[in-house]
């Protein structure tokens, strides 16, 4: 077997159709879209159907809604101070206590600058707790965020219900959502979930690293964060990177094709590993509850044994996957999301993110089938805790 | 990913010595589940000489390695040698370890120190009663979040050459979690170096204490009064006694017996020697 790819949360294989769309611009089309003569009016026009394309995917009302990015970061950072200095009177921001880092660490920096943030817990199989979220909205509230899924366990929350609880208590909270560990997965429609922002990153589905976008919906106002030229309507200065605008938005034209794949095939192989490794391997467990979760992930729990000695194992075997554990990342914390739901110590360090794509096939599944349960045995084997170990097998028997 | 060496890569594929002793002599335990690394090891020990080792380990990759060389490195030694091995000589042996990943090392070093101390050799009724004093004084607990002890952060620093909060984290753990205790790691830091500096300082033979006050003088505290128009000169020492001469508009300046005492004084108390007297001739 060769490589196994399955960290497609952390980030995509370029789709070869992508990569084609992208070359013509990189070759012949280079001009600067905002140049007056002939030859940059191709560059201009790919600029213009790519926003097409990305406000269809988005299912935006209008193409000015489109703000193209570098990264999913920067469309988060842009949604959050723009929103927050167009509301200065308003000192009051509601998240979650499970959103990524590049979200959450802006929150960080703001409640030093003065803004009260209230972080909304999850419930152990990783659901948003919507009182909490509901008691926490007051006047002076002036944004709400929440990611569309989680990145490490693929539990979706119900944004179009958040959406009504927001409007219902104050109509002037802006609501932002994080959709980058969405896109390309589930379908996503801004208007009938009733978000006033949402951010997307190329490269999570299948376009290359270093594009993103924003939907800003057209009554929510912001302020740039990247000050200068005209470009994205002075929403975000910077001459335009047409390739990867290209490439993003044939990305999603491919990942709106791929739909029905991913809700079906990708789907089946996702519970086949699942169903396979809780089978055969007695101290795993899954870091979420049968809840609604996005088809290509899945977040599996070892007792008594580290993430990161299982992901070196797995990678002698060129399979490649991630971990929560503290270890992997040398922060010294385990991963944030799996302590929110109060994921037992006995796993939250030896837990392991499995995340598939299109391009996943059946044999690479069945391969990591058959190897787990040999690597978490002789990991076992080392462990220090074998009458925790041996007590755990006789309860699963 | 981490950069670890061919050495580490191989003991956490191929672990020695994994598993328990049922019938040892010693067993040391370090780190908890909670904290992402543990680790148990069994000594058998005949005639004082380590002669098997096993251990068992929940940790990461450089977890496993760092127990693992560990037992290569002791079987065959006697307990005197075992006692000096420290976290730097595991680390070592291991063609080195990322920063992030010394407290590995250090986790080794801690669980083979619990085996020697639960060893039998604390026969000297003295030392019992020391034992059973220290028992009932806790040790002060540092960092909360992963039970690091004050004498462990003070054994990384001296034996590492650890210098700021950061390293003490990568080799300890302490302060990786909340961070509440980076104010309490800092103040251990500057202790330690500053009980070494005054170690150094009363080490200063008197020839190095006479050149190290006439660089003072001629260095710090003569350009210092230059800027006002004044100047000292260096005449004798005697003991503690330093003699000087004012010069320049320092000499019959009112305020002289103030810059003597607050400024020249203190700055040799500072640097060379508290019980230094400074006076004027």
């Amino acid at each position: 077997m060769g490589l196994i790819y399955l960290d497609n949360n952390a980030t995509t294989k370029v789709d070869p159709n992508v990569l084609e769309a992208m070359l013509p611009y990189f070759k012949e089309e280079y001009a600067n879209p905002s140049s007056i003569y002939d030859f940059a009016k191709r560059s201009n026009h790919a600029i213009k159907e790519a926003r097409g394309v990305i406000k269809d995917f988005f299912n935006a009302e209008n193409e000015k809604e489109i703000i193209f990015t570098s990264c999913g970061s920067e469309s988060a950072n842009t949604a959050i101070r723009g929103v927050l200095n167009m509301n200065k009177n308003k000192r009051h921001i509601i998240t979650s206590k499970v959103e990524h880092p590049c979200v959450l660490n802006v929150y960080r920096a703001l409640e030093k600058e003065g803004y009260k943030v209230d972080y909304i817990g999850v419930n152990s199989n990783g659901e948003l707790d919507l009182a909490q979220l509901e008691s926490a909205i007051d006047d002076d509230t002036a944004l709400v965020s929440i990611m569309y899924a989680n990145n490490e366990t693929g539990v979706i929350f119900p944004i179009e219900k958040i959406s009504q609880i927001i409007k219902s208590k104050n109509p002037e909270t802006k609501f932002f959502v994080d959709a980058v560990q969405v896109t390309g997965k589930i379908p996503i429609d801004v208007q009938a979930c009733g978000v006033d922002l949402m951010s997307i990153s190329g490269h999570k589905f299948h376009a290359p690293k270093g594009i993103g976008a924003l939907y800003v919906n057209s009554k929510a106002l912001i302020t740039p964060l990247i000050i200068g030229g005209h470009q994205e309507r002075g929403k975000r200065a910077g001459t335009e990177n047409v390739p990867y605008i290209v490439g993003m938005a044939r990305a999603a034209e491919l990942a709106m094709d791929n739909l029905k794949y991913e809700a079906t095939e990708i789907r089946r192989l996702r519970d086949k590993l699942e169903a396979n490794i809780l089978k055969n391997v007695f101290n795993a467990r899954i870091n979420a509850g049968v809840v609604n979760r996005v088809p290509n992930t899945t977040n599996i729990g070892f007792e008594y044994i580290e993430g990161e000695l299982i992901l070196l194992h797995l990678s002698d075997l060129g399979i490649c996957a991630s971990s929560g554990s503290a270890c992997t990342s040398g922060s010294l914390e385990p991963s944030h999301v799996l302590r929110a739901m109060n994921v037992p110590f006995t796993a939250i360090h030896g837990s392991i993110r499995f995340s598939l794509s299109k391009f996943t096939t059946e044999n690479e599944i069945d391969y990591v089938c058959e190897k787990m349960p040999s690597i978490i045995e002789k990991l076992t084997n080392i462990s220090p805790f074998q009458d925790e170990l041996a007590a755990l097998k006789r309860l699963k028997h | 990913m981490w950069d670890y060496s061919e050495k580490v890569i191989d003991h956490y594929r191929n672990p020695r010595n994994v598993g328990k002793i049922d019938n040892a002599d010693a067993v040391g335990e370090a780190g908890s589940l909670a904290c992402g690394d543990s680790l148990k090891i069994y000594l058998k020990i005949e005639n004082n000489i380590v002669t098997d080792a096993k251990f068992q380990t929940f940790g990461c990759g450089s977890a496993v390695a760092s127990s693992s060389i560990l037992t290569e490195m002791i079987i065959g030694k006697t307990v005197e040698e075992v006692k000096k091995i420290t976290n730097k000589d595991i680390a070592d042996q291991l063609g080195g370890l990322p920063p992030e990943k010394m407290h590995c090392s250090v986790m080794g070093y801690e669980a083979l120190e619990d085996a020697l101390k639960n060893y039998g050799d604390y026969t000297d009724l003295d030392d019992l009663r020391n034992e059973e004093a220290n028992q009932n004084k806790p040790e002060k607990i540092v960092c909360t979040c992963f039970n690091v002890t004050e004498n462990m952060i003070w054994d990384a620093i001296k034996v590492n050459g650890l210098k700021t909060v950061e390293e003490v984290t990568n080799y300890t753990k302490a302060g990786g979690a909340c961070g509440k205790c980076k104010g309490a790691i800092q103040d251990i830091i500057d202790t330690y170096y500053k009980k070494e500096a005054a170690k150094e300082e009363s080490t200063l033979s008197p020839a190095q204490k006479i050149l190290k006050i006439n660089n003072i003088i001629e260095n710090q505290i003569s350009p210092e009064l230059k800027k006002d128009g004044g100047d000292i000169t260096l005449v004798d020492i005697q003991e503690n006694k330093v003699l000087v001469k004012l010069r320049g508009r320092c000499s019959g300046c009112k305020n002289s017996h103030l810059t003597l005492k607050a400024f020249v004084e203190t700055t040799l108390k500072d640097a060379v020697d508290k019980n230094i007297e400074v006076v004027e001739v």
